[in-house]
């Protein structure tokens, strides 16, 4: 895996990580990644109160994830891409790092499966040999 | 609690808190089979492969509490080593193992946890940071250097083994 980057971006990942670790507000950012919503709109799906989806609002903003947008009014939140972007290339560096050994590891554990299910599946070269013309 | 037994092949890498990293995978093997393909030297062999062209040198394994493993990675040039050791704090095959994991100046405990379900085995490794600091080092520089290098040859690999 590559270095991704200097302190700030670190801390920037810290803070997207933390927001991201609650399914709550995984849901919210999925929501809005299909549009902007404000906060009214954004309680409906979730069944929570204005006040505990306000909570996870601030959360994602501190960490860059969402924006409120310039309407006085309804203020919709949206999502900012980067942040998010930022994280899962890590994450997905790492997921494709173990991707690749575990694929291995498949590939060993089948093996070793099919070695015990049915012994003859290679031909060994003493039954090759004798097999009858 | 529902748990849903995930497809088989597909890999979740998640931080449940920010020193920490979670992976869960499936695979279509009895978790006897898995567990012991995560402590045997002869089966580690065959998955956990280095960079191409580099060469599992050593690996040792004492599967028990307070015994140690070590496994180190060799390239072709003089300084191209990567270890890779740690210590087992629990054993209960073929269901879990705890263990320290060191990689450079970086300590981290693994907990490795198998559960079966028809015939297939999740594989659950929570890798747990002693500080954030770790954790952060540990991203930037990749989950080791010597180890993270591209597998280009990884279809090869496939071929032969199959």
């Amino acid at each position: 895996m590559q270095p991704i980057g200097n302190q700030e971006s670190s801390a920037v990942l810290d803070a997207t990580f933390a927001a991201l670790a609650d399914p709550t507000r995984r849901a919210i950012l999925s929501r809005l990644a299909s549009g902007e919503a404000s906060v009214s709109e954004l309680c409906e799906p979730f069944d929570m109160s204005q006040p505990a989806i306000s909570k996870h609002l601030k959360v994602l903003e501190r960490a860059g994830l969402i924006s409120s947008g310039v309407d006085a009014q309804r203020r919709p939140r949206r999502l900012e891409a980067r942040p998010l972007a930022e994280a899962s290339e890590w994450l997905g560096r790492y997921r494709e790092h173990w991707e690749k050994h575990f694929e291995r590891l498949d590939a060993l554990l089948q093996e070793l499966q099919s070695g015990k299910r049915q012994k003859k599946k290679r031909p060994s070269r003493l039954t090759r040999k004798g097999e009858p013309r | 609690m529902t748990t849903k037994t995930p497809r088989a092949g597909t890999l979740e890498v998640t931080m449940p808190s920010d020193r920490e990293i979670k992976m869960t995978r499936c695979f279509d093997a009895p978790r006897a089979l898995v567990f012991d393909s995560m402590v045997k030297p002869e089966l580690l062999k065959r998955w956990m492969l280095g960079p191409p062209g580099w060469t599992m040198a050593i690996c040792e394994v004492d599967l028990r509490v307070g015994g140690g493993y070590r496994v180190v990675w060799r390239g072709t040039g003089p300084r191209e080593e990567f270890t890779v050791s740690g210590v087992y704090k629990e054993v209960a095959a073929p269901e879990r193992f705890v263990n320290t994991e060191t990689m450079g100046n970086v300590e981290t405990l693994q907990t490795n946890v198998f559960t079966e379900a028809n015939g297939r085995t999740t594989f659950t490794q929570t890798t747990l940071f002693a500080t954030r600091e770790d954790c952060d080092a540990t991203m930037k520089s990749g989950a080791g250097d010597g180890m993270d290098a591209c597998y280009d040859n990884l279809e090869d690999m496939l071929r032969k083994m199959a």
